[in-house]
């Protein structure tokens, strides 16, 4: 009886030894590489882009009638159509709109390692985002970005449906990939253009005024402009003080 | 039984007559009679948003700087640190979040100025609509028109002098507008800005436009505007007792004074709600001027909205001939267009006139319904003007309801010459219904819902008679009064009609119920 229970405490003892080995040293494996780095991620994202993209993008990546070569797009632009939902696209509108994201974080980074192993292209940034010169960014969003995503980024038409976007909704990635990579009709800004720390700049200004930004006039009435203010004095104003004509006049 | 007070007042009001014997005038000023009626208000509403904006203006006078003089920003808005600026965005700034007030007031002006516009055109459609321009009052049309005009461009001017983001683009869109003149555009650019633009003056020129200059010229033109309402004596509807020699309604003291004055206080209280709980002009996030910049949503207040409109409808029509360049594109739609249309709106009482031939006095008011040519066309104008206000806001409709802009703009150019024609046979057939609806009404009297049979055995429907408060009311033409005249029921029963004396068009005071002898015949059928 002892014997046997001691069997059972050894073989207990041997699996124990022997998952926790195998945990120690081969677990941490496959978790650094999660399949987003390296050629992994590589072959993983080649197979999400097979199996979702190429039907548009072309099977060798040859562009097609659906949607343009990703060659040389890099990985910033995966990222931020992906991320954003734009990616994979529902029909063929004037312009793609943010939607649900379809792939999760792992997948996207997948997607992206692998287009920037196809013709390289403008990786996503590292370290942090939110550490930009606050005013810089102001008078740069002033000079490149307001003139179609308005002055508060609350969006703006472009010709025949197409439009920029509010802003409100784009994390800090998503602006600095947006302008790494031009998505739709916005123009590509490299870091010759606006280097990386104008970028980050842009993004701190943007995050502020659509998100920290607290109105101290009061109600913000969408940041459109004199437009809704117009509406505001004849619906609000002129209407509320008609009827207290209505309500002075009855009572005279 | 007299108290001290008492022969206080009573003293200092004989010395003060004593010297200027005021008292007749003050005697006859306090029980001079305004009518009552809901619309003559409207009115009211601009003259109180004139007072709460020389208020409120005043306050800002005390802190704004009227310069371009460039200055680098160190105040407590953070996102412009460091940020070059003209000091008078800068002084905006400071008033916007460090002088105490500051920003309230600086809403409140710029919501008062907004309702300053909107109430004048509201009064504007009021005095249009009801005919109160017709002689002796063409002058005071005059003078009214001019103040809807003087007012644009005082907004205009207030709209420029914070220097922001927003100022700017205007400014460089009222340049363009004098370059377009023929001949004289340049020059004239350059003598109003003292150079090629922004030239470096025109906010130092355009502060005491704004502070002195137009407000003195607002102020003398409502000065005068009422004093032609006191002596020429207000409108009225017509009613029961009102007549083209008579006004009926509250004398000025106390019971008009004390309604004005609670309305003061009520406009003002709008002001102050909407200046404290909704953010106008926001200029801190439109930024300093700079004209490299222009953001998307750009768009003048709603009163130039229509000039916007009508230029962002006008096809891109450039000439160029003899070595100049000739721009259409925006000379008809900026200049030629309110041109035309401030032409007609101040000489339409004399084209009026001319085309019906009325030459009398009129102290009594239309109804809209009886004058269906004239509400016709006003509505055709207001359809007109609306058209251009939405066209102004093309880029906003597109971004919020996922349009295309070309396509709202193709459509608003369709719908600006096909859409006023429309409205005036649409007006004018309703007004013609309104019209017939009311005769037939007098004619045939209210249906009482009373069946009676007669002795021979014939059914008769008994009506009753529309009360006088109602029928003098709608015989507001002499043919109508005519036929109200020798109308059946001249004298007939007018007690089941619902007492309604207090409508938009019907004036106020008890029903007037006329008992008249019983029908003979029927009083056969009484058992």
């Amino acid at each position: 009886m002892r014997a046997r229970l001691s069997s059972y405490a050894v073989v207990l003892l041997a699996l124990v030894m022997v998952g926790g080995l195998y945990t120690a040293f081969a677990a941490p494996k496959p978790k650094a590489d999660a399949g987003t780095t390296g050629d992994f991620a590589v072959s993983q994202g080649r197979q999400l882009y097979l199996q979702g993209c190429s039907t548009c993008h072309g099977l060798a990546n040859q562009g097609g009638a659906g949607g343009p070569s990703l060659v040389g797009v890099g990985a910033s632009a995966v990222v931020f159509q992906v991320s954003t939902g734009r990616m994979p696209l529902a029909n063929g509108a004037a312009q793609a709109p943010r939607k649900k994201q379809k792939y999760d974080r792992d997948q996207i980074d997948q997607l992206a390692a692998y287009i920037q192993s196809i013709g390289g292209g403008p990786t996503v940034p590292s370290g942090s985002l939110s550490d930009g010169d606050l005013a810089l960014g102001g008078d740069l969003f002033r000079t490149n970005c307001s003139s179609c995503h308005n002055f508060a980024g609350a969006g703006g038409a472009l010709t025949r449906s197409k439009y920029a976007p509010a802003l409100k909704k784009a994390t800090a990635e998503e602006i600095y990939t947006a302008m790494q990579s031009g998505p739709e009709n916005m123009p590509r800004f490299s870091d010759n253009t606006l280097s990386p720390d104008e970028k980050r700049a842009i993004v701190k200004y943007v995050r502020f005024i659509t998100n920290e930004n607290k109105d101290p006039g009061g109600a913000a009435l969408g940041h459109y402009g004199p437009i809704p203010e117009g509406l505001v004095i004849f619906l609000v104003g002129i209407g509320a003080l008609i009827v207290v004509t209505l309500w002075i006049g009855a009572r005279a | 039984m007299t108290t001290a007070a008492e022969k206080v007042g009573a003293g200092t009001a004989t010395w003060v007559d004593d010297r200027l014997g005021s008292s007749n005038f003050v005697k006859r000023s306090l029980t001079k009679v305004f009518p009552d009626h809901w619309s003559f208000m409207l009115g009211e509403i601009a003259l109180y948003s004139f007072i709460v904006l020389l208020l409120s203006g005043t306050y800002l006078t005390l802190f704004f700087e009227g310069s371009s003089r460039e200055v680098i920003y160190n105040g407590a808005y953070l996102p412009l640190k460091g940020i070059p600026m003209s000091a008078a965005y800068e002084s905006t700034l400071r008033i916007s979040f460090e002088v105490r007030g500051g920003l309230i007031m600086r809403q409140i002006h710029h919501w008062a100025a907004l309702l300053f516009m909107a109430s004048i055109v509201v009064h504007l459609m009021r005095v249009f609509f009801t005919g109160a321009f017709r002689k002796p009052r063409e002058l005071n049309w005059l003078i009214g028109v001019l103040l809807l005009i003087t007012g644009l461009l005082e907004g205009f001017a207030g709209y420029s002098l914070p220097d922001d983001l927003l100022s700017g683009t205007g400014l460089r869109i009222a340049y363009s507008i004098m370059l377009s003149i023929p001949v004289l555009g340049t020059w004239v650019a350059f003598l109003l800005f003292g150079g090629e633009y922004p030239g470096g003056q025109i906010i130092e020129r355009l502060y005491p436009v704004h502070i002195l200059l137009i407000p003195g010229l607002i102020l003398g033109l409502i000065t005068f505007h009422m004093m032609l309402i006191w002596y020429q004596k207000h409108t009225q509807f017509a009613g029961p007792g009102r007549t083209e020699d008579n006004v009926v309604g509250s004398k000025i003291y106390p019971a008009y004074a004390a309604k004005a004055g609670g309305f003061f206080f009520l406009v003002f209280g709008v002001m102050a709600a909407l200046g404290g709980l909704a953010q106008i002009n926001p200029i801190w996030l439109y930024g300093p001027y700079d004209p490299s910049q222009v953001s998307a949503g750009s768009q003048p207040d709603w009163y130039i909205g229509f000039l916007d409109g009508s230029t962002r409808l006008m096809p891109n029509w450039e000439l160029r001939a003899l070595g100049h360049t000739f721009s259409p594109n925006v000379l008809v739609p900026t200049q030629v267009l309110p041109g035309v249309l401030f032409a007609l709106l101040m000489f339409y009482p004399f084209i009026e006139a001319k085309l019906t031939g009325d030459k009398g006095y009129h102290n009594l008011l239309d109804r809209p319904r009886d004058k269906p040519v004239r509400t016709a066309l006003g509505v055709m104008s207001i359809t007109f003007y609306v058209v251009l206000l939405i066209a102004g806001g093309n880029d906003i409709i597109a971004n919020i309801f996922h349009l295309s802009i070309n396509e709202i703009t193709y459509t608003l150019r369709t719908a600006l010459f096909v859409l006023p024609p429309i409205a005036y046979v649409i007006t004018k057939r309703f007004c013609l219904s309104l019209q017939r609806a009311d005769d037939e009404l007098i004619h045939h009297g209210i249906e009482s819902g009373t069946i009676r049979r007669l002795p021979s055995g014939e059914f008769v429907e008994e009506t009753v008679a529309v009360p006088a408060h109602y029928s003098v009311l709608m015989a507001t033409s002499d043919e109508r009064r005519a036929a109200i005249a020798h109308s059946e029921h001249e004298h007939a029963v007018a007690a089941a009609l619902p007492t309604r004396p207090r409508g938009f068009f019907r004036p106020k005071g008890g029903v007037i119920v006329e008992q008249a002898p019983a029908d003979k015949e029927l009083e056969g059928t009484v058992d």
